[in-house]
């Protein structure tokens, strides 16, 4: 009870802490922001499917019609050609079709669909080719503290709390009480139905740590994405890229002598054919199944988010057809069981991509302690094990 | 395709695999390796618990079989004992039956025996007294009879008689 009590502790002030720094609005004299077409409406999808540089949780207009945002500045940092640079994404207000300029040290950045640009060399306003390219300025590496990084951050720092004070929990009592007895089976519930029998006996220990946190990392972002504080962080190519290349690091640096040699050299099958087996099971080790792993997780989770806020936004563009009572009814009942199948897809992505994860260490770490059996003609019968993958 | 591409943002790779890396390390330490050992801990203990219970209901249930076993045997002892003693009583009924009979034959045997010698004795003894007897009644008659003369002559002559009739 007391772990639950200090849990809600801490939630009550990440909750203050975001109210607080709502307090801060910024105005811009920007007339967009309201959504009404479906041209806007696809622009903002598009927009929020991006990663962003400020946290923003909404905007109206005023009385004055100035355009007020709720939410608070990220910092951002940048390697830029003159080093690193570093400032508030406020002094972008709020711009993000390459108008404002910010300029640090000499160099001016501008911030167009959510990614900044250094502009030129004596250039002072952005200018723009007919494809909407930028034709005077380049992007630049970009370390900021985005919308998403934030949310690693307030995940990472939430399941370092809930998982230690767990932990702690051990060391007091064997069956833990509050809201340990509720992540213990989900714990369980990863080393036993995805971590062990995927991987063996043997080995699962050594893995389990990294499945655990990757479950758990991927799971609760998804469903802090589906809060109205509009995380998108697993529909982040970038973030789901890194996720699958840990498991290809991992499953390449710890594949076994037998592991090798079924990529390169495969045993039972003629020689001639050998080569190009190999050829076909190194791109399957190196590219096919990281891909998998990181299109699979970023296109559910960007799709959902895509649907959810399809459905919301048939509020304002069925209006007129439907009447607005009409349309925001249909948008309710329609987004709210897209929703609820959301939750679900938020926990079935955590598991698929764990559950792969571990097939894959699985594959590598695999024992062949057993002679294959081999049929009448001396070739290898391929055993369960062996075409499991193939079905992935 | 190209709108992917463009949308993946170099920075924010390395920014998150800097912080997975830190939290996967951070979680290992402080999460997952004590709450796993605990876990283990907590189940081979309960494996432990379960085996010594398992193994206390063996011993129990062996214990009783033994039990059982003392008891069946104890009766068995019981039984037999009886037996004998019953068996001992009979013999040693008979056995004295047997002895009191021969004791008495034996009795009965002497006392038959010293009946006979006596009646014997008794017998030789009223022999020779009646034979004394006898000889002195015959000597007296006879030295009665033979004072009177005639009488004797008589007598022969009657015997005679008598004799020539057989």
């Amino acid at each position: 009870m007391k772990v639950f009590q200090q849990s809600f502790k801490f939630l009550a002030l990440a909750i203050l802490v975001f109210l607080s720094t709502s307090i801060y609005a910024k105005s811009s004299n920007e007339d967009g922001g309201q959504v009404d077409t479906k041209k806007e409406v696809e622009d903002y999808i598009l927009h929020h499917i991006q990663d962003s540089h400020d946290f923003s949780l909404f905007s109206y207009t005023s009385d004055e019609g100035e355009r007020k945002h709720f939410g608070f500045p990220l910092p951002v940092i940048l390697w830029s050609s003159d080093g690193l640079k570093t400032f508030m994404s406020s002094e972008f207000h709020h711009n993000d079709d390459g108008h404002v300029i910010v300029e640090k040290d000499g160099l001016k950045f501008a911030k167009i669909h959510s990614k900044i640009y250094e502009l030129e060399e004596g250039a002072t306003a952005v200018n723009f080719d007919a494809d909407h390219h930028a034709t005077n300025a380049h992007k630049v590496l970009d370390f900021s503290i985005t919308k998403s990084v934030f949310g690693v951050l307030v995940i990472g720092l939430l399941m370092l709390f809930w998982f230690s004070s767990l932990a702690r929990q051990y060391k007091k009592k064997q069956i833990p009480t509050g809201f340990g007895r509720v992540l213990e089976p989900l714990v369980l519930y990863v080393r036993d139905e995805i971590a062990r029998p995927n991987i063996g006996e043997k080995h699962y220990r050594r893995f389990t740590g990294y499945l655990l946190t990757v479950f758990f990392f991927i799971w609760f972002l998804n469903l802090a994405g589906l809060t109205p504080l509009g995380f998108n962080v697993t529909g982040q190519l970038a973030v789901t890229a890194c996720l699958a290349i840990f498991t290809l690091i991992i499953y390449t640096v710890s594949g076994n002598k037998d592991y090798w040699m079924h990529i390169l050299w495969m045993p039972g099958v003629p020689v001639l054919i050998r080569p190009v087996l190999a050829i076909i099971e190194l791109a399957g080790a190196l590219i096919i199944k990281p891909f998998s792993l990181l299109v699979r997780l970023f296109a559910n989770i960007s799709a959902g988010h895509i649907v959810v806020m399809s459905l919301i936004a048939i509020m304002f563009t069925l209006k007129e057809s439907l009447t607005v009572p009409g349309a925001m009814g249909l948008s309710f009942v329609l987004s709210f069981f897209i929703l609820l199948i959301e939750v679900l897809v938020a926990f079935l992505q955590a598991y698929i991509f764990t559950m792969l994860s571990a097939l894959f260490i699985g594959m590598a770490v695999a024992e062949h302690d057993h002679e294959h059996e081999h049929d009448e003609h001396g070739h290898e019968v391929a055993t369960a094990e062996d075409v499991r993958g193939d079905f992935i | 395709m190209d709108k992917l591409l463009n949308d993946f943002s170099p920075g924010l790779f390395v920014v998150s695999t800097i912080l997975l890396l830190a939290l996967i390390a951070l979680m290992v330490k402080f999460a997952w390796k004590p709450i796993l050992n605990s876990l283990n801990e907590r189940e081979e203990g309960i494996q432990g618990a379960l085996d010594a219970a398992e193994k206390a209901k063996r011993e129990m249930a062996n214990l009783q079989a033994d039990n059982q076993k003392l008891l069946q045997e104890a009766r068995l002892e019981r039984e037999t004992m009886l037996k004998e003693a019953r068996e001992l009583k009979s013999k040693m009924i008979a056995d004295a039956e047997t002895e009191a009979k021969a004791q008495a034959n034996k009795m009965i045997s002497q006392a038959q025996e010293a009946i006979t010698s006596e009646k014997k004795a008794a017998m030789a003894e009223l022999k020779s007294h009646v034979a004394g007897l006898s000889l002195d009644i015959a000597e007296k008659v006879v030295r009665n009879e033979l004072s009177n003369k005639d009488k004797q002559l008589k007598l022969v002559e009657d015997m005679l008689g008598e004799a020539t009739l057989n």
